[in-house]
C-alpha cells in the first residue's frame, strides 16, 4: 500500500429509502491515480453509492474520509469543492445552452460577478475539449445539436473545469461506438497519469480488464468484494459475485409430478417474437404449473422479452398466443384481458400507485368485478383484496395501509395479489426479489411456487443465476438478445450457466 | 363545529362498523387515509378559513352580510364557477390541466343564445350549451389523448380559438335572452325553500362529481392515471380513453355552467367566463387537489370556491376595490399551499 492515505475511503455506508435498504454497509477505498471499477447488477446500490459520493444523497450511517480527513458531503457543491466530479449516465446538460456555457455552468468567468465573459469562456472550453481529444466540438454550439458521445465529452470537460481529484463515471461507454470508447480510455489514462482517480462503472467486463486497476463488487446494497486486482481476478469469479448468493436460500420443492405438468397443453405460446436491436426471434411454451426462467446478464434482452410478451413493447415480428388465442401485438390491454399479468422490474415506477392504499393497488386491474355500471361495491372490493393479500401473507394485514409504507417484499406481494385477484393464468415476473429484504425472499419464493402449483404458468426473469436455477423448472439462457441454451433447471448448475451467459465474449 | 359539518359533508360516518385491529403504523408517516370518507386535514383547515371569513363578515357588516339575500347571493355566485371547478378537479386529479374552461363557457353561452337557438326555447338553449361544451371538450380530449399533445398547449389553443369563435358569433354584442322559462329560473319566485335553482344545480353537480370520483371505476381510473400513468397502463387501464373522457367531462361541466350563467345574466356574451380557468385551478389547488395528479377532492374544491366567493362578497360589502380582493386571493393561494405542504404526508418517494 502507498504510504500516503487513500484519496477516499467510505466505510459502513448505509442508506434507506421507504421500504428499501439501498446501501447496507458499503466500503469503498480509492487511491489517487487509479481506475477503480464499481460493479454490480441493476439495483445492487451503485447509483445510490455514487449519489452519496456526489453529495446528492445523504447517507444514514457510515464514515467518509477524504485525503485522510473526515469529510461530509453535504451537498453537490460541497462534493465539487473537495474535487469530486460525477458524470451521470443521464447527462445533466442544458440542451439549449452552448457547449462553453454548459462547461462553466455555475462558475462562469465574469466581470464584476455578473456579466459573463463569453469569449473567455469559449477559449477556455476549447482548450479543455482539445485536451479531451475533441477539438472539433465548437464551444459556441448548442449542446442539443451534439451527438451523445460529444455530449459526454462536454460533461467531462465540465468536470475538468473544476479542480478535480476524483471523477465518477456512470456507464460512460453505454452510448459510445468502439472507437469512441478507445478515445474515452485514452482520456481516462491521461487523467490517471495526472494523479486523478476515476471511479468507473460499467456492465462490460472486458472494459474493466482493459483499464481497471481494482474492482469493488456490490450486491444487494453490500460490497461483496472490495479492491480486488482487476487484471488477475478471474471473470467468472467476478460474475459469480455479481449474480450469486452470499446467503443460501431455501427454495421450495418442485412439483413432484412433472409428467402431469408436461402433459398439459401450453397456456402461453411465444413464436418467433422479435424486437429489432433488442432480441432475436424467441420461441417458448409455458404450461400451467410450470415456472420457466430467463437467465442472462444486463443487456441480454431478458426484460425486453418479458415486456414484449406483455404487449408493453411492440414486437417487430412474431406472435403471442394465450390458450390458443392470438393476442393483438403491442397491446397491454389485450394481454391482460387474455389473462397475463406482469410484476415489472421497477415496482414503484411501473406498478404501484404510491399514494393509494393496498386495497386500491390490488383491485386496480379487477375493478369491473366489483362494479355494476361503473359503481364500485367497496365492501366487496375490500373483502376480495384482503382475501388476496392474506393468501400471500402480506403484512401489515390492513387493506387501508398506504402502499408506500410497505416494505419492498410486501409491495411485491401487493403486485402479485393484484394479478391473483384478477385471476390471471400467466404471470410474468421481472426481478421479483429486487429491493426485497434478504430475509423476505424465501417467503416470496414459496409464494411463487405455490401459485404455480395452483395452476399458474410463471415466466421468471432474474439477474441472480441461483434464483433462476432454484425456482424455475426450465431455464432459457440468453446472451446478447439470443437464446443460447434451453434446459431443465436440474440439469444446469451455476458454473454452466455463467459459462453460457459469457461464452464468446472477449474475456472468457 | 366541525363535527356535524364533517358528517354532513361526507355523507355519513365511517362505514367500517367493526374496524379490525389496526396494526401499528409509523407515526411520522402522517394521517392514514381510509377510503376518503373522513374529512382530512386539508379540508379542515379550509373549513377553518371559511369560518374565520364568516366571522369577519358578520363582524364588519353584521346586517348586510348575514342577510338571507346576501347568503343566497354568495351561493349563487359560487355556483357557476363551482360547476366549472368540479370538472377541473377531475382533470387536475388525472395529472392534466384545462386552460380552456372560461373560453368554453363563453362559446357555449353565446352559441346557446343566438336568435336561431332561442327559437327552440328552453330545451334549445340547454341542449346547445351542453353540446357545445361537450364538442369543445371532445376536441381537447382527442388532441391530448390521441394527438399526444401536452394538455397545457392543447387547451391553451382551445382557449384562444373558442374565445375568437365566441366573438365572431356575437360580433361583440350582448345577446339578450327572451325565453321566459329560462329567465324565470333566476327569479326569487323560483326559489325552493329559499334555495335558488342555480344553487341546486351546483349542489347536484357537486354530489354527482363526488360520487363519480370516489365511488366509481371512472374515478378510480382518474386517480390511477394521475398517480402513475405508466403503472395504470401496465395494470391494463386504457389511459388514453380515460384522458379523452376527462376532457369531455370538463367540457360538459362548462356547458352546464354556461347554461347557468345564461340564467344568471339573462344574456350571452363573448366575454363570459373571463379568467375562469385561473379561478377554477386556484380553488382546486387550495382545496387540496394535487397539481401533479393522483389526489383530488371535490369537497375541497367546493370549499375553495366558497372561500373565494365569500372574500369577494365581504370586500364588496366593505366597499373595498377589486384590486385588494385580488391581492387577498393571491395571499390565500400561497398560504393554503404552504399549510398543505406542512400537513401533507405526501412523501418524496
Amino acid at each position: 500500500m502507498a504510504p500516503e492515505p487513500p484519496l477516499l475511503t467510505m466505510s459502513g455506508i448505509t442508506k434507506s429509502f421507504p421500504g428499501v435498504r439501498a446501501l447496507d454497509g458499503v466500503d469503498l477505498e480509492v487511491q489517487a491515480g487509479e481506475v477503480h471499477c464499481l460493479l454490480g447488477q441493476n439495483g445492487a446500490g451503485k447509483s445510490t453509492l455514487i449519489k452519496v459520493l456526489a453529495g446528492a444523497h445523504q447517507p444514514d450511517g457510515g464514515a467518509i474520509t477524504w485525503r485522510g480527513e473526515p469529510a461530509a458531503l453535504k451537498s453537490p457543491i460541497a462534493a465539487m469543492r473537495l474535487g469530486i466530479a460525477t458524470i451521470y449516465q443521464e447527462l445533466d446538460l442544458v440542451e439549449g445552452l452552448s457547449v462553453a456555457e454548459n462547461v462553466f455552468l455555475g462558475h462562469e468567468p465574469t466581470t464584476a460577478r455578473f456579466v459573463v465573459r463569453t469569449r473567455e469562456g469559449r477559449t477556455a472550453a476549447a482548450a479543455l475539449l482539445k485536451r479531451l481529444g475533441h477539438p472539433e466540438i465548437d464551444p459556441a454550439r448548442p449542446v442539443g445539436e451534439l451527438s451523445a458521445a460529444q455530449q459526454q465529452i462536454v460533461s467531462m470537460a465540465r468536470a475538468l473545469s473544476h479542480d478535480v481529484r476524483l471523477i465518477v463515471m456512470d456507464e460512460p461507454s453505454a452510448a459510445l461506438d468502439p472507437d469512441e470508447v478507445d478515445n474515452l480510455f485514452r482520456i481516462v489514462a491521461a487523467l490517471t497519469a495526472d494523479g486523478v482517480a476515476v471511479v468507473y462503472i460499467s456492465h462490460r467486463l472486458e472494459e474493466i480488464r482493459r483499464i481497471g486497476d481494482r474492482v469493488t463488487v456490490l450486491k444487494d446494497g453490500r460490497a461483496v468484494a472490495v479492491g480486488l486486482p482487476a487484471d488477475s481476478t478471474p471473470t467468472r469469479d467476478i460474475v459469480a459475485m455479481m449474480t450469486g448468493r452470499n446467503v443460501e436460500y431455501v427454495f421450495p420443492p418442485r412439483t413432484a409430478d412433472r409428467a402431469e405438468v408436461t402433459a398439459a397443453e401450453p397456456v402461453l405460446k411465444v413464436e418467433g417474437l422479435t424486437r429489432k436491436g433488442e432480441f432475436d426471434p424467441v420461441d417458448l411454451e409455458l404450461r400451467p404449473g410450470e415456472i420457466v426462467g430467463l437467465a442472462g446478464l444486463v443487456g441480454s434482452g431478458r426484460s425486453e422479452i418479458l415486456e414484449t410478451v406483455y404487449g408493453a413493447r411492440r414486437p417487430s415480428a412474431g406472435r403471442v398466443t394465450v390458450a390458443g388465442k392470438q393476442l393483438r401485438p403491442g397491446s397491454v390491454r389485450a394481454a391482460v384481458a387474455a389473462g397475463i399479468g406482469l410484476a415489472p422490474e421497477e415496482r414503484k415506477a411501473q406498478a404501484l400507485l404510491m399514494l393509494e392504499s393496498v386495497t386500491r393497488n390490488v383491485s386496480v386491474s379487477s375493478m369491473s368485478r366489483f362494479s355494476r355500471a361503473g359503481w364500485i361495491d367497496r365492501a366487496a372490493e375490500r373483502r376480495a383484496a384482503r382475501e388476496a393479500t392474506r393468501e400471500l401473507s402480506l403484512r401489515p394485514d390492513n387493506p387501508d395501509t398506504p402502499v408506500r409504507m410497505l416494505s419492498g417484499g410486501n409491495q411485491q406481494k401487493a403486485v402479485l395479489a393484484r394479478w391473483l385477484l384478477r385471476g390471471c393464468r400467466v404471470l410474468l415476473l421481472d426481478e421479483p426479489t429486487r429491493g426485497v429484504d434478504v430475509g423476505a425472499r424465501a417467503e416470496l419464493y414459496a409464494v411463487i411456487r405455490r401459485l404455480a402449483d395452483e395452476g399458474l404458468a410463471v415466466l421468471l426473469v432474474s439477474s441472480e443465476v441461483p434464483e433462476v436455477l432454484g425456482l424455475a423448472d426450465r431455464v432459457l439462457v440468453l446472451r446478447e438478445g439470443r437464446v443460447v441454451h434451453t434446459a431443465d433447471a436440474r440439469e444446469l448448475d451455476e458454473h454452466r450457466v455463467l459459462d453460457l451467459v459469457m461464452e464468446g465474449s472477449p474475456t472468457s | 363545529m366541525t363535527q356535524p359539518v364533517s358528517s354532513a359533508q361526507q355523507g355519513g360516518p365511517d362505514k367500517g362498523a367493526a374496524p379490525a385491529p389496526v396494526p401499528e403504523l409509523r407515526k411520522k408517516d402522517g394521517p392514514v387515509r381510509t377510503s376518503g370518507l373522513r374529512l382530512d386535514v386539508r379540508n379542515l383547515s379550509l373549513l377553518g378559513v371559511l369560518a374565520v371569513l364568516v366571522a369577519v363578515g358578520g363582524f364588519t357588516e353584521p346586517d348586510a352580510f348575514l342577510d338571507t339575500g346576501n347568503l343566497q347571493l354568495i351561493l349563487t355566485q359560487s355556483s357557476v364557477i363551482g360547476v366549472v371547478t368540479v370538472g377541473m378537479t377531475f382533470v387536475i386529479t388525472s395529472g392534466g390541466i384545462d386552460l380552456s374552461v372560461g373560453a368554453m363557457v363563453a362559446l357555449a353561452s353565446v352559441w346557446a343564445t343566438t336568435v336561431a337557438t332561442q327559437e327552440y326555447g328552453f330545451a334549445g338553449i340547454l341542449f346547445t350549451a351542453v353540446i357545445v361544451g361537450l364538442a369543445a371538450g371532445l376536441v381537447n380530449g382527442l388532441l391530448i389523448a390521441y394527438g399526444r399533445m401536452v394538455p397545457f398547449i392543447a387547451t391553451l389553443a382551445m382557449l384562444a380559438s373558442a374565445r375568437g369563435l365566441a366573438l365572431q358569433i356575437t360580433d361583440g354584442k350582448t345577446q339578450i335572452v327572451t325565453v321566459k322559462s329560462v329567465l324565470d329560473l333566476g327569479l326569487p319566485d323560483s326559489y325552493v325553500l329559499g334555495i335558488p335553482p342555480l344553487v341546486m344545480m351546483f349542489a347536484a353537480v357537486t354530489v354527482i362529481g363526488w360520487l363519480v370520483l370516489n365511488r366509481t371505476t371512472f374515478g378510480r381510473r382518474t386517480v390511477a392515471v394521475g398517480g402513475n400513468a405508466e403503472a395504470a397502463r401496465l395494470a391494463g387501464i386504457d389511459v388514453r380513453r380515460q384522458r379523452l373522457f376527462l376532457y369531455l367531462l370538463s367540457g360538459l361541466c362548462c356547458g352546464i355552467a354556461a347554461f347557468m350563467l345564461i340564467i344568471l345574466s339573462g344574456s350571452g356574451q363573448n366575454t363570459n367566463g373571463n379568467l375562469y380557468e385561473l379561478d377554477a385551478i386556484a380553488a382546486a389547488i387550495i382545496g387540496g387537489t394535487l397539481l401533479s395528479g393522483g389526489r383530488g377532492t371535490i369537497v375541497g374544491s367546493v370549499l375553495g370556491v366558497l372561500v373565494f366567493t365569500t372574500i369577494t362578497n365581504i370586500f364588496a360589502l366593505n366597499n373595498l376595490q377589486s384590486d385588494v380582493q385580488q391581492i387577498a386571493k393571491g395571499a390565500i393561494i400561497v398560504a393554503a399551499v404552504l399549510v398543505q405542504r406542512r400537513t401533507s404526508a405526501h412523501g418524496e418517494t
